[in-house]
């Protein structure tokens, strides 16, 4: 996700800014199995799943708190039938409908269907540059091949695509046939993300990180091409984590620019939320969008300055990062109020580095898919 | 190879997955696109609409119109206009 947004002023003293977007995870079902799904690892059943009049009203709650747009994401948010009907509902309200995709189970039918419903942009996820590779990563064949006869259909229709490239040990010295695939598709935009290891990826992680070796590589070729593809095509790039002295704003700050809906209802400030012990969740049964927002307890827990303890206490960087992530705090240094340990001004910070060139020279490790 | 700078002779539109909007609740326009926005003060909005939309023409025109419009020495605008179309392009808002 791209924080690169302004964070609007508040509207009246006290209250918050509104969310610049909600982020729906219609289902947890996705015909592929990806290692590094950033879906629990406690996955919702379909028969958990809101029906499609109580997502109509939770996208009428979006707007009236006043986010700006609508991700519909997953799981695969295509195994929903009421697609079309919630893309066309959310347009009616003003709101601008992004597709989080993995691609495989949209036919050209239903892309026209969803841009006459007014869809404006689809986010494609490849697994590699290659089939085999890729075919292998998301355990799915056949995929590669579908998600790019798909992405010429998005771009063909006139809809903005974003090629979404997930990066690991096993595909980090292809970025730049990723980026080359990406422009050749007529992406707009390309994100070129590293693996975040929390859920699927934190059990996975000894199968998935890169080394350091590999990791520089990558990041000096997508330096020195950025020059090239300015105007020609938006890259997001993140140095991941693992590998920063500095923490990313995760989520642009807690509860300061998104708001996450499970399949089955509960509210989260961001999808990973769920990992944190001692967290209450509201759902779309208990209050609307804009109460929840405002003074949900998930939401003003971690939200601003006042929360944080040292080192961000009295660092100038506490409006830039937020502290960075709550719930990589919670998994590395065992304490979700802690700074991100990634903060080399945190005292858990060698700890990561140790764990990350174990889990780098754990060559051969077989990784598990996500599945139920 | 780096792209060029916008120049007086292209055509053009807002890139797909763009759109100009109104927030009422925010009172401000913004140009919308994939998973992001930029919000614009007057001179950029009166600048995005001469240069795009159908009747728009060429960068030329846009920068005659917008002279005339703010009643501006069309030399000492230009310069502005182009650098911002440019940078809008560069951030994906727009497209030749
Ligand atoms: S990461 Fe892979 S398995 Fe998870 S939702 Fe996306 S495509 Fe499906
Ligand atoms: S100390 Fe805290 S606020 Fe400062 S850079 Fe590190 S994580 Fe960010």
């Amino acid at each position: 996700m791209s924080c690169a947004l302004p964070a609007f002023a508040a509207m009246a003293a006290n209250a918050p800014a509104p969310p610049f977007a909600v982020l729906m995870e219609l289902t947890h079902r996705c015909p592929l199995r990806c290692p590094y799904c950033s879906n629990p690892t406690a996955l919702d059943p379909a028969s958990a799943e809101l029906d499609t009049a109580t997502w109509m009203r939770v996208l009428d709650e979006a707007a009236d708190v006043g986010a700006l747009q609508v991700h519909f994401s997953g799981g695969e948010p295509c195994v929903r039938k009421d697609l079309e009907e919630l893309v066309a509902h959310a347009t009616d309200i003003g709101l601008y409908s992004n597709l989080i995709t993995s691609a495989v189970l949209l036919d050209a039918e239903r892309l026209k269907r969803l841009k006459a419903a007014g869809l404006q942009h689809v986010q494609i996820s490849l697994q590699d540059s290659e089939a085999e590779g890729a075919d292998r990563v998301g355990g799915y064949r056949g995929g590669h091949a579908r998600k790019l006869d798909t992405a010429r259909l998005v771009v063909a229709e006139g809809l903005a695509l974003t090629i979404n490239a997930v990066l690991h040990r096993h595909n980090i010295g292809r970025v730049n046939e990723v980026i080359d695939l990406a422009l050749d598709l007529g992406a707009g935009r390309i994100e070129i993300a590293n693996v975040q290891y929390y859920g699927w990826a934190l059990e996975n992680r000894a199968a998935l990180m890169p080394s350091r070796d590999q990791l520089l590589a990558m990041d000096a070729a997508v330096r020195a091409r950025l020059p090239e593809l300015a105007g020609r095509i938006v890259v997001d790039y993140v140095v991941p984590d693992y590998y920063a002295r500095r923490p990313k704003s995760c989520m642009g700050g807690w509860a300061r620019r998104f708001m996450n809906v499970t399949p089955r209802g509960r509210v989260l400030p961001c999808h990973a939320a769920e990992t944190i012990p001692g967290m209450e969740f509201e759902t779309v049964f208990d209050r609307s969008l804009s109460e929840i927002w405002t003074d949900g307890t998930a939401f003003t827990r971690y939200r601003g300055t006042a929360w944080m303890p040292q080192p961000c206490r009295s660092c100038d960087h506490k409006e830039e990062d937020w502290g960075g992530c709550r719930c990589q705090a919670l998994a590395l240094a065992g304490d979700a109020d802690a700074a991100d340990p990634v903060c080399e001004l945190s005292s858990a910070h060698e700890a990561v580095a140790a764990l990350r060139d174990r889990d780098a020279a754990a060559l051969g490790t077989e990784w598990r898919y996500r599945g139920l | 190879m780096t792209l060029a700078g916008i120049a007086e002779s292209d055509r053009l539109r807002l890139a797909p997955g763009v759109m100009l909007r109104h927030d009422r609740l925010r009172g401000q326009w913004m140009l919308m696109g994939p998973e992001r926005l930029l919000v614009l003060d007057d001179m950029a909005l009166a600048v995005i609409r001469a240069a795009t939309g159908p009747e728009a023409g060429d960068v030329a025109q846009a920068i005659d119109r917008l002279a005339a419009e703010y009643d501006a020495p069309r030399d000492e605008i230009s310069a502005d206009v182009l650098e911002l179309l440019t940078d809008l392009r560069n951030k994906g808002y727009l497209t030749a």
